[in-house]
């Protein structure tokens, strides 16, 4: 039932269109500022979009900030999509194949193992920095790709919640499979994956997001320029020692390290609108 | 030959005290539509998904088409199975629904297309194999899984309560496809369902199981005809038979009767009779158009005593009637052992 009350409508939409403003608005500075030149933006934040955007971005895209000790920021898209990319694909290859064994194998301690993969949502990245920079540093991995993605693979979020989805598709549907003659494997990869797609949607968004944004550990990690992400590159560009910061290009990198998480989430969204809305009952 | 042979076949579940089947024996011939009939929890279901393999057989062994399958997988046991939600792919077509049991054994594309079409316009499923399960109604979704069910061409066909989630009307309608199907195919089928009507219309022959055992096996007419125990005539048959005790209707209580013996008489037995011996004191009439069922007291009888009668016999509430039963509307069983007499 939809009621025709316009005072509530009208209400509802100032609401919502105040809140977007609010949330719209850094973001819309930021893009302002990177069409500025430096010391237009120096000289007090302009509120109208300038005349400089391409030269800006043509800089930050081409060139990069070798003043500011930091690689053309095409490289570092390129590390921060890789580690995305690697971090995200991952934990979602980890955490089904583990909540597949968890819900469908009878094995010792497996109830153990549950938990013990429970237990480590109480440890995230920056809990355990020291001994996992530690072992990774032993094993050699210091900058590089593996070492970027591989300590922040495991993942007790993603298993969890796959977990308690499997544990929603009823015995029937894996009976019926048994008598079609689909083995486990089989059985995972024709009918639990592809059931999971929405999950898998939802998640995708959620853990390359994760991925993207981690700064503390590539800090860690990378000494070495061409390891290095666009997230902490915004911040080596904003410390740029004795200069100005030159605010219009840290703002043009900003804006491009927003697109990819856009992108993914734009995508995936279509994906997983479509699973909510045909899910069964 | 496909038929399928049960011997002392016992299941104890894991952690329960009592077994749930203590030691059933049951031989099924080729090409007939044997019925599981029992109330909710006697270990139907439990029976049927050991024959299918889903459920491990505690002792004893099951042979389908002569061949021992205690130790099989269900897909080696060349049996198809219907679930009584359907248990279809949410996320494959109908078409793939059919199918995928065929591709994983690995049958050519052009043989799968071929015995999927053929059950599909057995099915009248044929304008719907491009779509997905949620967008059929549930007689379209049960028709899928009875056609992914014979597309396999198995040994036997195992359904656990089918028709359950259809409404009234349509699982009548279905019941008869049902049966119709079996007959055409003649694929050796057990059934299972707690509805002793659905039982009746479809058995070749009519199993009613009771607490993990069998009470009685044969034709439907015959369990009809000489119920085994008071459990099956009491089960069997709706409005269920009138169970009295020989003190009530001395006349018609067999001179050899015991003291503890029961008498039975079903409710389309009971003969509206002036002279007859059994005097009811009517207290509802159901009219049912063809016929009417009369509820009425015999004078010291806690329980009402049940008539069938046409609809033409006048009654009313308040008003003694008077019956009579023939010879062979009587039964007679021991009411301590619950066995029959005679
Ligand atoms: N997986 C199981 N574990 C333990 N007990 C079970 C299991 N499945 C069924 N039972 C028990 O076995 C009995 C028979 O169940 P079932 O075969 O499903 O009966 P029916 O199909 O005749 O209604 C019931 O008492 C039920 O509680
Ligand atoms: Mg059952």
């Amino acid at each position: 039932m939809v009621e025709r009350r316009p005072l509530l409508t009208f209400t509802q939409h100032a609401v919502l269109i105040v809140g977007a403003a609010i949330f719209v608005f850094p973001i819309y500075l930021a893009f302002v500022a990177s069409t500025h030149t430096g010391t237009e933006v120096n000289r007090g934040l302009p509120l109208l979009p300038g005349d400089q955007m391409q030269e800006n971005y043509a800089i930050v895209l081409g060139e990069g900030l070798s003043t500011a000790g930091a690689p053309p920021i095409g490289l570092m898209l390129m590390n921060s999509t890789i580690m995305a990319l690697a971090i995200t694909l991952g934990k979602l290859a980890i955490s089904l194949l583990s909540s597949f064994a968890i819900v469908y194998f009878k094995f010792p301690f497996r109830v153990l193992a549950f938990w013990t993969i429970f237990i480590t949502l109480m440890l995230p990245v920056e809990v355990r920095i020291l001994p996992t920079y530690e072992v990774v540093a032993q094993l050699g991995m210091l900058n590089s790709y593996a070492g970027l993605s591989i300590p922040l693979i495991a993942s007790a979020t993603a298993t969890f919640l796959f977990r308690q989805f499997f544990m929603t598709v009823p015995d029937e549907l894996t009976e019926a499979a048994r008598i079609d003659g689909a083995g486990p494997m089989k059985f995972f990869r024709d009918i639990l994956v592809p059931l999971s797609r929405t999950n898998i949607a939802a998640l995708f968004v959620i853990l390359f997001i994760y991925g993207w944004n981690q700064y503390l550990w590539p800090l860690l990690v990378t000494t070495d320029e061409s390891y290095y992400t666009v997230v902490m590159g915004i911040q080596r560009l904003a410390n740029s020692g004795d200069q100005l910061p030159q605010w219009n290009l840290i703002m043009a990198t900003a804006i491009l390290a927003l697109l990819p998480p856009v992108i993914v989430i734009i995508v995936m969204q279509r994906l997983f609108v479509r699973g909510l809305v045909e899910v069964e009952k | 030959m496909s038929d399928i042979s049960l011997r002392d076949v016992r299941k104890v579940y894991s952690g329960a005290e009592a077994p749930t089947i203590p030691g059933l024996s049951l031989e099924i011939v080729s090409g007939e539509l044997c019925v599981l009939v029992g109330p909710s929890g006697c270990g139907k279901s439990t029976l049927l998904r050991m024959v299918a393999g889903l459920e491990e057989v505690s002792d004893g062994e099951i042979a389908i088409a002569g061949r021992r399958v205690n130790d099989l997988e269900p897909a080696e046991r060349d049996i198809s199975m219907v679930f009584q939600n359907y248990a279809l792919y949410p996320h494959m077509t109908v078409f793939n629904n059919m199918a995928y049991g065929l591709k994983n054994r690995g049958m050519p594309k052009d043989e799968i297309r071929r015995r999927v079409d053929e059950a599909a316009v057995m099915l009248g499923l044929d304008g719907f194999l491009a779509r997905r399960p949620r967008e059929l109604s549930g007689g379209q979704r049960q028709r899928v899984a009875m056609g992914r069910a014979i597309v396999r061409e198995p040994a036997a066909f195992l359904f656990d309560e089918p028709l359950s989630n259809l409404d009234a009307k349509l699982r009548v309608k279905t019941r008869v496809e049902i049966r119709d199907l079996q007959q055409r195919l003649r694929t050796t089928s057990i059934y299972v369902t707690h509805d002793q009507q659905e039982a009746m219309t479809l058995a070749d022959k009519l199993v009613v199981m009771n607490a993990g055992q069998i009470e009685q096996i044969g034709t439907p007419i015959e369990v009809y005809e000489r119920p085994a125990s008071l459990f099956v005539a009491g089960f069997i048959g709706s409005p269920p038979m009138n169970l009295l005790p020989p003190s009530a209707v001395p006349s018609l209580a067999p001179a050899s009767a015991p003291e503890h013996a029961l008498i039975g008489i079903r409710p389309e037995s009971m003969v509206p009779a002036d002279d007859g011996p059994i005097a009811l004191d009517v207290r509802v009439v159901e009219r049912l158009g063809a016929t009417s069922t009369i509820h009425g007291r015999l004078p010291g009888l806690e329980s009402d005593v049940i008539a069938s009668v046409p609809s033409t016999v006048p009654a009313d509430p308040g008003r003694t009637m008077r019956f009579s039963s023939p010879g062979d509307g009587v039964h007679l069983f021991d009411g301590r052992t619950g066995r029959r007499l005679g």
